[in-house]
Formats: structure tokens, C-alpha cells, sequence
């Protein structure tokens, strides 16, 4: 059974200096509320996981967290560029970032092998292109049945999986819809998992398209109403595009976004 | 007829057109997010758009800033896990069309996202990188590009193949066993360019309204091929004008 814990105790007990942390979301529940947390915790060392690293790993790898970064597209969806993440890979600032390659589909498939207690998942995909020229983690396999040459993609095994969901019960039963992405694969690929929630219910009426993670595949739920923000969650909020347009000038210069960061996440006073 | 439209207007309302009513497309965010959904509005209302999010018939009403905003989700038929969408969906060959965007692109429409300039480890420029795009180029029933014209843009050898068009040249993708029939036509603010079924380049055939080959050539990195006759495509209609402007208002908007 999941415990319930705050935030501040979820990420203190499940994030260590230099693990391999994934928070996923694809655009819709990313967990933002939890990525601060880790900024106020000051983590180092991370090997951040993320199908696409948007303004939440930009603002992780601009205040100096991750030393890697696992991906397959970093840039502001509909806006442009990932400044922070330049920054650090033209740059080398605030620290070097390192970079793993991947497309969506390798990435997908990395955490479904994960998931399924495999080493690897196979795919028709990379053929061609010069991404696997720069990680030992995409290999061409052949076919036993047939002899066609397929790839194949190590299993990806966060050490811990962060996700943000609509509502948990008091068992830690977790629930979503909407865009559910490559979650359910995330959290159960990884050794530990914590689940940010919008609200806590008695039960959990069905919805339409829900995903459940049940509360013993789980290892924590915190109750963070609004974590999204600005990405949003379905049935509760919406998108708050204004800021992800914001975004672009904030982060553009160090100064500003060291200035941002200070007054918007490190100064944050939240209940321990 | 509207005289009064810009090149981007007229290379979205051509980038539309091309999309047939009834087929399925696989629709990335920017440009071809926007020409996809004007061809929904306007010639093609049963075009089926699919995102990479996992909103498969998707019928937004207003412009998405991103591939997963929740207009998609809530106008979808489906929506599914993401490795759903590219496993089940991408991956057999169900998808007729990709409609990709590029940073660099070269005669054979090899696409580059990823890095410019440099060297991969350490680049002048940090693209975004893949994200579906290799699998859509590699799988789909066909790929239509749309990317603003120019030797920035247009070169000869791109620096990093992010997703693969034609390769080497004929065979090239056969060779590979890549089963979808690759960048089969190229969508600009200039005009269009056509795979040329024998040598695979990409080949001018038709100008957008009051452009001239020799601009084409002039804003092409390498020596273009050009088809013995180039027709003019006609300018945007009043209602597709009208109508992509109502698209982007809503963009804009933020609603």
C-alpha cells in the first residue's frame, strides 16, 4: 500500500543525489509541484529521464541538478527552444549535461521493456538515422522467426519514477485520464515511484479512459493540488500556455531565470 | 481572390490542400499542426489527425499550442498510451500521411532536428531533437514536408541525419527495409518540390504566385533540379484565408 506522505517528505525519503529520476507527463500532468521540490532539496548529480524535457527539466538543469539527461525532444512545445538546456550543453553551465538520444518511440518502448521485467524491447525504428551512432543503448537485432533486422533498445529502470495524477484514495490507489502518456510503463519500471495528486477521495469513481495504478505498485502519494502548473490536469485545469510563452524570456538570460527560480521556487516556503 | 497574404500564409494554405479528405496524418506541432487542421475546416472534414500524445481524431476548434493540449484530448475518438500510439498505430502502417517540419533538409529530404554546426557532442546549435519524427518519416504511407525555403534551411549535406527521406538515393530505403514511401513532397513558402520517382530528389514543380525559379534556386543549397514544366499553384481562397486566420487568432488567444 502506498504511504501518504507530504511532498517535502516524498521527495526527501525517494530522490537521492545522483540517482536516475524520471518525471513523466506527456504535456498534460507533468509534475512541476515535485520538480520544484527536488530545485529546493538541492539534488545533484541526477540522471534526468524524460521523453520530452520541456520548461520543467530546463528549470532542473538551470539550477544545476542533473549531470545527464535521457530524452527524446527537449524544446518548449509550440514556443521554441529549451535555453537552459543550451546553455548547459553548448555551455556547460551550470554544469556539464551529458545527453542520451533517443526518438519517442525508443523511449516508449525503453520504458515498456522496463515495465514488462525485460532488458530490451524491439521496434521498427531509428533505421537510418545517426542516433545510434551515439549510444551503446540502440542495437540491431535480428528476427529468430523471420531474419529481418529490427532494433532493439535497452530497458530503461528509473530509479524513481515521479508522476502526477488527478485523484488517489486513501489506500493510494491511483487514478487518471486524459493524455496518460507513457506513465503507468514509468511508474512501474522504476524501483520507487512517487505520485502527486490533485485530490484525496474516499472512492474512486470510474472514468472514462482512466488508467488505475493500484496502490500497491505505488510507493508514495502526496496530496499537491494544482502540481501541474503550468502544464495542466484534465477536469481540473487547463494549460497555461501564457507561461510557457513566458517562459522563452525568463530563461533566455541566466540572470533572469536565477532571478525567477529564487522568488518562484528556492524562497517557497511549503509544509514539511 | 485575396492579394493581400503573406508567404507563410500561402505555403499553409498549399501545405492543406495536399492533405486528401479521409485519410489518416500524423500531425506534428507548429506548421503542419496548423496546415492539418485548416484542411479539416475547409476541403477535407474527415481528415483524421493523430498526435503523438495519443489523441487519435482529434477535431480541435481552436489552434493547440501544444501536441497535447487538452482540446485534443477532449475532441479526440480515441485517446491512447503513448506506446500504444506509436507501437500500435505508427509502427504497422496505418497512418497514410506524416506531416513533418525540418531545421535542414537535403535533395533526398534527409531531415535534420537535432544539431547544427560543430560537432554532435559539442554543437554551434541545440536542436530539439527527434521526438516521433524518425518512426513518421520511417512508417507512414508517405511524408509531406513544410519548412520555410533557404540555404540555411535547404543544404547540400544536412549535419545530422535525425530522420531518414530518401537516403543515398534510389533503393536506398528499400535497402533498409523501411516500408513507408518516404518525403514525397515538400511543402515551401517558395513553392513545391516532388520526390522524382526515378532519381528520388527532390524537384520543383510548382511556384507559389509571383515567385520565380530563380528565386527557388537562389534560396536552394545545392544544384536544384527543376521539372520541365512548373506550374503556379493558385493563392489562397478568401474562405482559406479567412479561415486560417480564425485558426490563428485562437492560437493567439491562448483560449
Amino acid at each position: 500500500m502506498a504511504k501518504l506522505v507530504s511532498l517535502a517528505e516524498g521527495v526527501a525519503e525517494l530522490v537521492r543525489d545522483g540517482d536516475t529520476v524520471a518525471l513523466e507527463g506527456f504535456t498534460h500532468l507533468i509534475p512541476f509541484a515535485a520538480g520544484h521540490e527536488i530545485i529546493r532539496q538541492r539534488r545533484r548529480d541526477l540522471t534526468l529521464v524524460r521523453m520530452t524535457p520541456d520548461v520543467i527539466y530546463d528549470q532542473l538543469i538551470g539550477a544545476g541538478c542533473a549531470r545527464r539527461l535521457v530524452f527524446s525532444w527537449g524544446g518548449n512545445p509550440g514556443v521554441g527552444s529549451l535555453h537552459r538546456f543550451r546553455d548547459a550543453v553548448q555551455n556547460s553551465w551550470p554544469v556539464p549535461l551529458e545527453l542520451e538520444e533517443h526518438s519517442h518511440a525508443g523511449m516508449a518502448n525503453r520504458y515498456v521493456a522496463g515495465a514488462s521485467g525485460l532488458p530490451f524491447a524491439v521496434l521498427r525504428g531509428y533505421t537510418g538515422t545517426d542516433l545510434p551512432r551515439h549510444t551503446a543503448n540502440i542495437r540491431p537485432i535480428e528476427c529468430p522467426f523471420t531474419g529481418e533486422t529490427l532494433t532493439a533498445v535497452a530497458a530503461l529502470r528509473p530509479d524513481v519514477t515521479v508522476v502526477h495524477a488527478q485523484r488517489a484514495d486513501p489506500a493510494g490507489n491511483v487514478q487518471m485520464w486524459g493524455i496518460t502518456g507513457v506513465q503507468k510503463e514509468a511508474v512501474l519500471a522504476a524501483r520507487r515511484s512517487l505520485v502527486t495528486v490533485e485530490e484525496i477521495v474516499d472512492d474512486l469513481d470510474p472514468v472514462p479512459g482512466q488508467v488505475i495504478l493500484p496502490g500497491w505498485a505505488v510507493t508514495a502519494v502526496a496530496h499537491v493540488p494544482g502540481g501541474a502548473h503550468p502544464s495542466y490536469t484534465q477536469g481540473y485545469s487547463v494549460r497555461d500556455n501564457d507561461f510557457y510563452r513566458a517562459w522563452d524570456a525568463i530563461s533566455r538570460e541566466r540572470a533572469s531565470f536565477e532571478e525567477w527560480i529564487a522568488r518562484h521556487v528556492r524562497d517557497v516556503e511549503v509544509p514539511a | 481572390m485575396s492579394a493581400d497574404y503573406s508567404s507563410d500564409e500561402m505555403m499553409t494554405v498549399a501545405a492543406a490542400r495536399q492533405l486528401r479528405d479521409g485519410t489518416a496524418c500524423f500531425v506534428g506541432i507548429g506548421l503542419p499542426s496548423t496546415a492539418a487542421n485548416l484542411a479539416r475546416v475547409t476541403h477535407a472534414p474527415n481528415l483524421v489527425l493523430i498526435y503523438e500524445s495519443g489523441c487519435l481524431g482529434a477535431k480541435p476548434d481552436r489552434l493547440p499550442l501544444s501536441i497535447g493540449d487538452g482540446v485534443l484530448a477532449d475532441t479526440a475518438d480515441a485517446v491512447v498510451s503513448v506506446p500504444e500510439v506509436f507501437n500500435y498505430w505508427l509502427q504497422p502502417g496505418r497512418i497514410d500521411v506524416g506531416f513533418l517540419g525540418a531545421a535542414q533538409l537535403d535533395r533526398y529530404g534527409n531531415i535534420n532536428t537535432t544539431v547544427i554546426g560543430g560537432d554532435y557532442t559539442d554543437p554551434k546549435v541545440r536542436l530539439p531533437g527527434a521526438g516521433g519524427a524518425p518512426e513518421i518519416a520511417a512508417s507512414c504511407g508517405e511524408v509531406v514536408v513544410i519548412v520555410r525555403q533557404s540555404l540555411r534551411t535547404f543544404i547540400d549535406r544536412v549535419d545530422f541525419v535525425t530522420s531518414v527521406g530518401y537516403g543515398a538515393g534510389p533503393g536506398y530505403r528499400a535497402r533498409l527495409g523501411l516500408r513507408g514511401g518516404g518525403p514525397k513532397t515538400v511543402i515551401t513558402d517558395l513553392g513545391v518540390l516532388t520526390a522524382d520517382p526515378v532519381t528520388c530528389e527532390l524537384t520543383l514543380t510548382r511556384l507559389h504566385p509571383g515567385v520565380t525559379v530563380d528565386q527557388v534556386r537562389a534560396a536552394t543549397g545545392w544544384p536544384l533540379a527543376v521539372a520541365d514544366e512548373v506550374s503556379t499553384g493558385e493563392p489562397p481562397s478568401t474562405d482559406e484565408l479567412t479561415v486560417l486566420r480564425a485558426l490563428e487568432a485562437t492560437k493567439k488567444a491562448g483560449v
